[in-house]
């Protein structure tokens, strides 16, 4: 049972109480870093720090709705070397944190002497939808919270987040509970782990009932449920069959970029820029001879079907990938709805769990036998 | 002659056989002269589980109309537990091509061992048959993949 308890926020800020919050784990030397996104000078961007002075935590802006880069992917590079003696706080949203699990269990991350900070997250923006809406308003991060919070629809937040059933942290030490609580007045802390529960016992809070969350994550799930499925049965309207498909993919460019920003595409270096792929120029010719023409570069549908391959198991449905494709390719919609196929096979849900091992690690002796006909 | 649209059509079947169990009943089956279709083009691996996703997909993109992965029985593998693992990849396999509309039945996968010599050369004519039913693979025809 995680202990809860309550921070209050003053002046209607929930921005302001997030940033006093932050600021006292510091202070108190509860942890000696933490890692959360500030808000630049020109207020145009927020972009994730790691802040090692108190003072400094008055440009945080976790609740900034914007993700310019999956955490999951800076911890991964942080750590791969050495994890530190020093303790980290990461505030983070669900699907980085999902994503930073799965990267754990690659040993391509470590959760060494961090302390999982998750946020409940109601979406986020675009980079460039966000530039334009921190343009309008001196408190990005506290107008976001009040429209969601008033049951506002809104068409800037990326698809990957109107479809997340995640807006909940699937683990963290601590959660900073938002969804069904009255943020005008506290901001809700449930302590999940010991790690947390020391964290949380050294802020010296009252304690608190987190009545109202349950109820209204459930909600918020049910409507993101709805609106994922459609968005998969128009998926797979517009991209199933070969024809489709090498349509939807005719504008990729190769730029891999989709691939770069994936923070669980966990291969250290990758095929598709290995020698494994370089033919001789007559080869070409073959296959361009034999069926009369041949598009180049080549491998487009290879590559995106391979990279389905290593990671469909464990894609968390962040959506960077769809963030960095320069033309608009559904990625992130297809490699969603393959994932949702894949995921349940194995009733693995990436993220949940570091002690679940990834499925095309193991296996079960009885299983998936009509596969190879036994 | 028959009337069947894939009449005359001879399948380039690409499989990759572990050392251990398949291959060796390869080896059997030709020195023992068990009839087989010339339609398979054996890849010796050193195990099922070594066979990457890959693999396959890089056949059926240049030119295979079918893959076939065969290695040890369930429990009988050579490396412990290469032939469950491959299991795995090659549902995950099936299933990314299935739900993207794409023909997952060009791939297959059978546990044949070293002493089912009469079963290998059954397992070759069964495909052989059935990829003959399916046609040329599309996308060995599909310039723009």
């Amino acid at each position: 049972m995680a202990k809860t308890v309550s921070f209050s926020v003053k002046d209607g800020s929930v921005t302001g109480a997030m940033r006093q919050l932050l600021k006292q784990l510091l202070e108190k030397k509860l942890v000696d870093a933490v890692l959360v996104p500030l808000e630049l000078p020109s207020r145009e961007n927020v972009v994730q720090s790691l802040v090692t002075q108190p003072e400094a935590m008055g440009a945080a802006n976790p609740l900034a709705p914007v993700l310019p880069v999956n955490t999951a992917n800076i911890i991964s590079k942080m750590t791969r070397l050495a994890s530190s003696e020093k303790k980290v706080a990461v505030v983070a949203r669900s699907c980085e944190l999902r994503a930073l699990i799965e990267l754990v269990k690659l040993k391509q991350a470590s959760l060494d002497n961090i302390v999982l900070v998750g946020v409940d997250c109601y979406g986020t923006y675009s980079v460039p939808d966000y530039k334009q809406f921190a343009k309008g308003t001196q408190a990005p991060g506290d107008e976001f919270m009040k429209g969601m919070k008033a049951g506002k629809a809104d068409s800037r937040l990326r698809e990957a987040c109107q479809i997340c059933e995640y807006p909940y942290p699937l683990i963290a030490d601590i959660t900073v509970g938002l969804v069904g609580s009255d943020f005008d007045k506290e901001i809700l802390l449930l302590a999940n782990t010991p790690l947390g529960e020391q964290v949380v016992d050294g802020l010296g809070l009252p304690g608190a009932k987190d009545d109202g969350r349950k109820a209204a994550v459930e909600k918020l799930v049910t409507e993101r449920v709805k609106r994922r499925d459609e968005v998969f049965a128009q998926t797979l309207a517009e991209t199933k069959g070969l024809e489709k498909l090498t349509s939807v993919f005719s504008p990729c460019i190769g730029c891999h970029n989709c691939r770069d920003v994936c923070p669980v595409c966990y291969c250290r270096e990758c095929v598709f820029d290995s020698s494994t792929f370089s033919f001789e120029a007559d080869k070409y010719l073959d296959w361009a001879s034999r069926k009369g023409a041949l598009r180049v570069p080549t491998d487009t549908l290879l590559f995106h079907l391979t990279r389905l391959n290593h990671m469909a198991t464990s894609c968390v449905g962040c959506g960077q990938c769809q963030e960095a494709c320069p033309n608009d390719v559904p990625v992130f919609r297809i490699f969603r709805l393959v994932a949702s196929r894949v995921q349940p096979l194995f009733s693995y849900v990436p993220g949940r769990s570091v002690d679940e091992p990834l499925p095309l690690t193991t296996f079960k002796e009885a299983e998936f036998q009509k596969v190879g006909f036994e | 002659m028959s009337d069947e649209k894939n009449d005359g059509f001879e399948p380039t079947i690409v499989g990759y056989l572990c050392n251990w169990c398949t291959y060796a009943a390869a080896d059997v089956a030709g020195s023992s002269r068990l009839q087989y279709p010339h339609n398979i083009r054996a890849i010796r691996v050193m195990c099922s589980g070594s066979v990457d996703p890959l693999y396959i997909l890089r056949a059926l993109f240049s030119g295979a109309d079918a893959v076939l992965i065969s290695g040890c029985r369930p429990g009988d593998c050579h490396y412990v537990s290469g032939n469950y693992k491959e299991r795995r990849r090659m549902v995950v396999l099936k299933t990314i091509l299935e739900t993207l509309g794409l023909e997952s039945d060009r791939i297959w996968l059978r546990w044949i061992a070293a002493s089912d010599v009469p079963k290998f050369a059954a397992t070759m004519n069964e495909v052989t048959a059935e990829v003959k039913k399916l046609g040329p693979n599309p996308i060995n025809s599909a310039w723009s993949v």
